[in-house]
């Protein structure tokens, strides 16, 4: 028999069929996966954690080192209290409803620690960090950023070491008592409280100022900045709009 | 053997590679080589992973293709390209999560990418599945080798860099004393499409007796 394919009948049954197939494929490969992709992703967050604290995380172990190095605490009452549940991978929501993460620890270089998570909005896509600060809570001792959905070769590039390792050694808090640290345009960074941005990708630049700048505001009574503070804002929303006219990315 | 490299089956593979380019002479996949070749890496990248989508959807469009009913023939092609490229990603996601991580920039740009519905339109609905699939690989390389040239002009005049690694010598540079400065319109997506004209004008230069 010669199948009619054209005719409606056909037309329905097919797309009915392969809708059913494919969401069943899909669901299938999702859930039986789901496991592994857990672990690797909180074992990859691990690794971004040991990241800013500079070890390189393609060539250790993460877990054991993780496990070794760095402890999960929560910030609350103005106290470092062990935190006792699960790891989490993603910080955005707990910043937001107030549970500060901070993760004691100690630097490949042996120094003491605290690293802070961070996130924010780029060009098209999400941003989160890591955040690792000195024993005195004012200077960075080192930095990891990455990105959803960043355009390769241009905002993408703020995962690269080279653009991370600009943070080490800068202070965190101006004279005013608020977060001076930030992103210039690229090459255009004068004061010690500037770091380069990268060319050609204005906006995932300011995208990670204003994660730098509203995740170490949001963590300013664990960081003890001493000056007058206007209100602390937790986390603000970010601003930056996907439609602004410097848009040089794609 | 024989049967399987015949000469239509070699001229499947063999022309997306110079004379029926698909960046060049079909003028497919011109988005992505803007936005992905201001460094040599991810254009390899990108190239690689159409290269086999587009081979895999091929075979699997060719498979099915006297069964696709006209009317919906586009849809079911864009269901086939994203659920393959998804359960691809889901996998590499599952057993190797750094290449996932490498990749995940690319796979919207993948599923869009014209070449894909390009080839699936204009040959797999029409041949079977072994010239599909070469003419799949052949595509993708014909696109690869075209983001690599662009990756290249723009990287090395653009970043002065090479694979991420310097070559221009530091002391040329205006910083330095010297001469030279990285030329910052090469990092602007609109420089690639100045370069992709310059490739088309070179390859249509070259291959001028064979219209």
């Amino acid at each position: 028999m010669k199948l009619n394919t054209n005719g409606n009948v056909y037309t329905f049954c097919y797309a009915a069929v392969m809708v059913i197939i494919v969401a069943f494929l899909l669901a299938f490969v999702a859930s039986a996966l789901k496991e592994t992709q857990d672990a690797n992703v909180a074992n990859d967050t691990k690794g971004q954690i040991l990241s800013a604290l500079g070890y390189d995380k393609a060539t250790i172990d993460v877990a054991a080192e993780y496990e070794k190095n760095v402890k999960d605490n929560v910030f609350a009452d103005g106290e470092l209290k062990p935190y006792e549940g699960s790891f989490n991978t993603t910080y955005g929501s707990l910043i937001k409803n107030g549970e500060l993460h901070v993760f004691t620890a100690t630097t490949a270089q042996g120094e003491q620690a605290y690293v802070i998570p961070v996130v924010g909005r780029g060009l098209w896509g999400g941003l989160w960090g890591y955040i690792a600060v000195n024993e005195a809570k004012d200077k960075v001792l080192g930095t990891y950023f990455y990105h959803e959905s960043e355009t390769a070769g241009l905002g993408a590039r703020i995962g690269e070491k080279w653009f991370q390792d600009q943070f080490i050694g800068k202070p965190i808090f101006g004279e005013d008592g608020n977060v001076a640290l930030t992103v210039t345009k690229a090459g255009a960074a004068q004061s010690e409280f500037e770091v380069d941005g990268v060319t050609g990708a204005t906006l995932t630049s300011n995208g990670v100022a204003a994660m730098v700048k509203d995740g170490l505001t949001a963590y300013k009574e664990f960081l003890g900045a001493a000056a007058s503070e206007p209100e602390a804002e937790p986390v603000a929303e970010p601003e930056a709009e996907e439609s602004e006219e410097t848009n040089v990315e794609q | 053997m024989s049967k399987l490299f015949s000469d239509e089956n070699k001229a499947a593979f063999t022309g997306p590679l110079n004379v029926n380019n698909p960046i060049t002479v079909q003028v497919l996949g011109i988005c992505s080589a803007l936005a992905v070749t201001s460094q040599l890496k991810p254009a390899i990248v990108m190239g690689l992973s159409v290269t086999v989508i587009t081979a895999f959807s091929n075979v699997i469009i060719s498979l099915l293709r006297k069964t696709i009913p006209n009317r919906i023939r586009i849809i079911v092609q864009l269901v086939v390209v994203a659920a393959l490229v998804t359960i691809v990603s889901q996998l590499l996601k599952a057993y190797v999560y750094d290449v996932s991580v490498q990749l995940s920039v690319y796979v919207g740009l993948i599923i869009t990418n014209c070449i894909l519905m390009g080839r699936l339109e204009a040959f797999a609905m029409q041949n079977g599945p072994w010239p599909s699939f070469l003419d799949g690989i052949g595509n993708g390389l014909g696109y690869a080798a075209i983001l690599v040239i662009v990756g290249f002009v723009r990287e090395l005049f653009g970043f002065g860099t090479l694979f991420g690694y310097s070559v221009i010598p530091e002391s040329w540079y205006v910083s330095n004393g010297g001469w030279y400065q990285n030329n910052g319109m090469m990092v602007m997506p609109a420089m690639s499409l100045i370069i992709v004209g310059c490739v088309i004008w070179a390859h249509r230069s070259i291959n001028k007796e064979e219209k």
